[in-house]
């Protein structure tokens, strides 16, 4: 358990501390006889795993490597999909046009949600309120997307008509080049930062308020204690958080399926809305099949990097 | 009791897809459910007329509508081939049969035409050729045609002093855009009231557009730009049907485009990017566009805005004096794995004889594919005080050129829709073409 002892020292920076050894794992061999026991508890979850996730990936990494259009049988055509794809203008703009996205989506929302999280706990103590936080986040995706382009939308939007009644030009939120990826991004951060701050809010609460005290004590400035005890202590709750949203981040679709449909000309066709289309458009499920393989590596790497980098597997109340 | 009779049909379905898997003999008795699917409900109420009569004449055979918007009907209809749930019957159109065709999706007409004597030269011509594979079968019965022509708002041009007979008459070619662009030019208003064609006009200021823009029309430019660039002798392919090379490359087709996407620099029409969300007959109701270009499928919804007066007119005179309108027709089609293909075949028929289209033509909505229907069509609309003759009179005059019908149009559009939208926001200029016209081509190597 912690005691105030192990814990690191605020003003030398808890990030820096140095490592400690981790409790040594209880014995391979104990209790083998558990083993059914857990698998039964497992299985349910397993079946579920096997038949959604596992099958389908195996399937997937198979017709990445086929010439397939769903009527019909995949024909093998080895890597002939990928290197397409390498050369593929407008793949690599999609993942130019998704990283923008990624970028401007996780930024804010995460800047947002940390700073709503703070509140939630330090200002804003009643249930109603926290609740109302979490509001955007119970609208369905789809709704929340036809929501924001009907009040984005540039002749009859009430956001235009305010723009407008201010004497400033109305602005194509959805229809220009420059502004269709930002504005995906802003109706998607609107979405989630009730959740994520809420994520990050039970974070916050497994903060040891004693540490706290002992800051105060010291006469660390509220700044002080933010980045050398709440940060650093909040780090793999943020780690976990990142990575989540990240993921999620990197697979939007609907917002983008409702609203601009990849336009205009190809400023909003992320990497999923190319996949669509490369499938269920142009019945090339081959190609759109190795793009989603491509996908599929690229978040297994982000993934790794995150855990591996911001050490999120280890909290430093330990 | 309901319960039993359920059981029942259920029964019969398996029975008869038993059947329909031995491949053998055809189902032998035409009864039982069938589905039907259409996407364009304003004309829902005529064909659940028709299968209500339909169901009248045949007790054994029930029909169940579904209409589905445009944008989900596709994949639904690609998504139900794999499943084994389409429709058994379904309404097909020209860009997406070819591919349905060659996988084999749909069901070959030509036996029940043979066998129940159907008169194809009694369809308006030209149609029933349209649904004829590259295999030489047929895989529809047309069921109506549109052709496009100028939506205006009448209180507009009167404001403008334009007659009827002068906005019939309209010329137009791909230099100076002819009276159709003083026209377009006159009905342009900015904020301060004055005309897009006066001094002192604020391009940046527009309360009324000369031209409605919808969008950049992808690679058809079906009611956006065809019926230009068919003037001037442009052809989407080198043939018709089932061409394999496009004509983006063509200077008469870029010259065509880059006078229309000039429009927006001059102030005429509105930028692209209003366009995405918005709905160009909504803003013709609103009053923020004086003409728009689009097809008599959308006379009805024209006419259902209160307080706008909506007259038409033909598309104007190319330079060699000669309009043009892309001549679209609808057909049904049959799925090639329905479970009821006798039911289902029966069903088209009625689809496409008198006693279907003229229901069809008396709600005044579509022009029905057999002549007599569209005459009684034309008919209908003239008593709801409709004057037709904009459309009809490219068929009278054989200025009609078909809808292009190619392969890989999916993947056309593809190309075609970013490339067009990058020339008409001004991104790229039409010469840009070429490029997207030699990625189109390598599709066919």
């Amino acid at each position: 358990m912690t005691t105030i002892t192990k814990l690191p020292d605020p003003v030398a920076g808890g990030s820096k501390h140095p490592q400690r050894g981790k409790n040594p794992r209880p014995g391979r061999g104990r209790r083998l006889g558990d083993l059914r026991i857990a698998l039964l508890f497992i299985l349910p979850a397993m079946v579920g795993f096997v038949a959604f996730f596992l099958i389908p990936t195996i399937r997937g990494i198979y017709l990445s490597f086929t010439e397939y259009s769903v009527l019909g049988d995949p024909t093998w055509i080895g890597t002939k999909n990928y290197t397409a794809i390498f050369a593929d203008e407008l793949f690599w703009n999609a993942m130019a046009v998704t990283v923008q996205y990624v970028g401007l989506n996780i930024g804010f929302q995460t800047v947002i949600a940390l700073g709503l999280a703070l509140l939630m706990h330090r200002v804003a103590k009643s249930t109603l309120i926290r609740g109302v936080l979490l509001l955007p986040f119970l609208v369905a995706n789809v709704i929340v997307a036809l929501l924001w382009f009907w009040m984005l939308d540039y002749q009859i939007g009430i956001v235009n008509e305010i723009i407008n009644w201010f004497g400033l030009p109305r602005i194509a939120f959805f229809g220009s080049e420059q502004w269709a990826i930002p504005t995906i991004a802003g109706v998607n951060v609107w979405r989630h930062m009730g959740y994520t701050a809420l994520l990050i809010f039970a974070g916050l609460q497994s903060i040891p308020s004693h540490v706290y005290e002992v800051a105060s004590l010291d006469g660390a400035s509220q700044t002080r204690t933010f980045w050398s005890i709440t940060m650093p202590l909040l780090r793999p709750v943020l780690v976990l958080v990142l990575v989540v949203t990240v993921i999620g981040s990197f697979q939007v679709f609907d917002t983008v399926a409702v609203t601009t449909g990849g336009g205009p000309i190809n400023a909003s066709r992320v990497i999923q809305m190319y996949i669509y289309q490369k499938a269920f458009g142009e019945s090339d499920f081959g190609y759109a099949s190795a793009l989603s393989v491509i996908l599929f590596v690229i978040l297994a790497l982000v993934a790794f990097i995150q855990m591996k980098f911001l050490k999120g597997n280890e909290s430093d109340l330990d | 009791m309901k319960k039993t009779l359920g059981a029942v049909a259920a029964a019969a379905a398996i029975a008869l897809s038993l059947s329909a898997c031995g491949g053998s003999a055809p189902a032998a008795e035409a009864k039982g459910e069938i589905n039907y699917w259409l996407w364009d409900a304003n004309q829902l109420p005529a064909y659940q007329q028709c299968a209500d009569d339909f169901t009248k004449a045949n007790p054994d055979i029930k029909v169940k509508i579904t209409q589905r918007g445009w944008d989900d009907y596709w994949t639904t209809l690609t998504n139900g081939f794999v499943a084994g749930t389409a429709p058994d019957v379904f309404t097909n159109h020209l860009s997406k049969y070819p591919e349905y065709a060659a996988k084999k999706q749909l069901l070959s007409l030509d036996d029940a035409v043979a066998k129940d004597g159907i008169k194809l030269d009694s369809y308006t011509k030209g149609l029933p050729e349209l649904w004829v594979g590259q295999d030489g079968k047929r895989y529809g019965l047309p069921k109506d045609w549109d052709t496009v022509g100028l939506f205006y708002n009448k209180a507009m041009t009167d404001s403008a002093g334009l007659t009827a007979e002068q906005m019939a008459n309209l010329d137009w070619n791909p230099q100076d855009g002819g009276s159709y662009e003083k026209a377009i030019a006159h009905l342009t208003v900015d904020k301060n009231g004055a005309r897009g064609d006066e001094a002192g006009f604020d391009k940046n200021n527009v309360a009324v557009y000369g031209l409605g823009l919808a969008g950049g029309g992808s690679g058809q430019g079906q009611t956006e730009w065809s019926f230009l660039t068919a003037t001037t002798g442009w052809t989407h392919t080198d043939q018709n049907p089932w061409g394999t090379k496009f004509n983006y490359d063509d200077p008469r087709f870029q010259e065509t485009i880059a006078w229309w996407a000039g429009l927006i620099e001059k102030g005429y029409m509105p930028k692209l990017e209003t366009t995405v969300g918005a709905s160009l007959a909504d803003n013709f109701g609103a009053g923020k566009a004086a003409i728009n270009t689009t097809g008599d499928w959308l006379i009805g919804q024209y006419q259902s805005y209160k307080g706008v007066e909506t007259a038409f007119a033909p598309t104007p005179k190319g330079p060699e004096g000669k309009r043009a309108s892309m001549f679209n027709g609808l057909a049904d089609s049959v799925w090639a794995g329905s479970k009821n293909p006798a039911a289902a075949v029966k069903w088209v028929e009625y689809l496409g004889s008198t006693a279907c289209q003229d229901v069809v033509a008396k709600k005044a909505v579509v022009f029905p594919a057999l002549t007599s229907s569209s005459e009684i069509a034309a008919k209908a609309f003239a008593d709801k005080g409709t004057d037709v003759s904009a459309f009809t009179t490219h068929v009278k005059d054989g200025t009609t050129f078909l809808f292009p019908i190619a392969d890989k149009a999916a993947k056309v559009d593809g190309i075609m829709k970013p490339a067009m939208d990058a020339v008409l926001a001004g991104k790229k200029p039409a010469s840009s073409l070429t490029e997207a016209n030699n990625q189109v081509n390598a599709l066919f190597k």
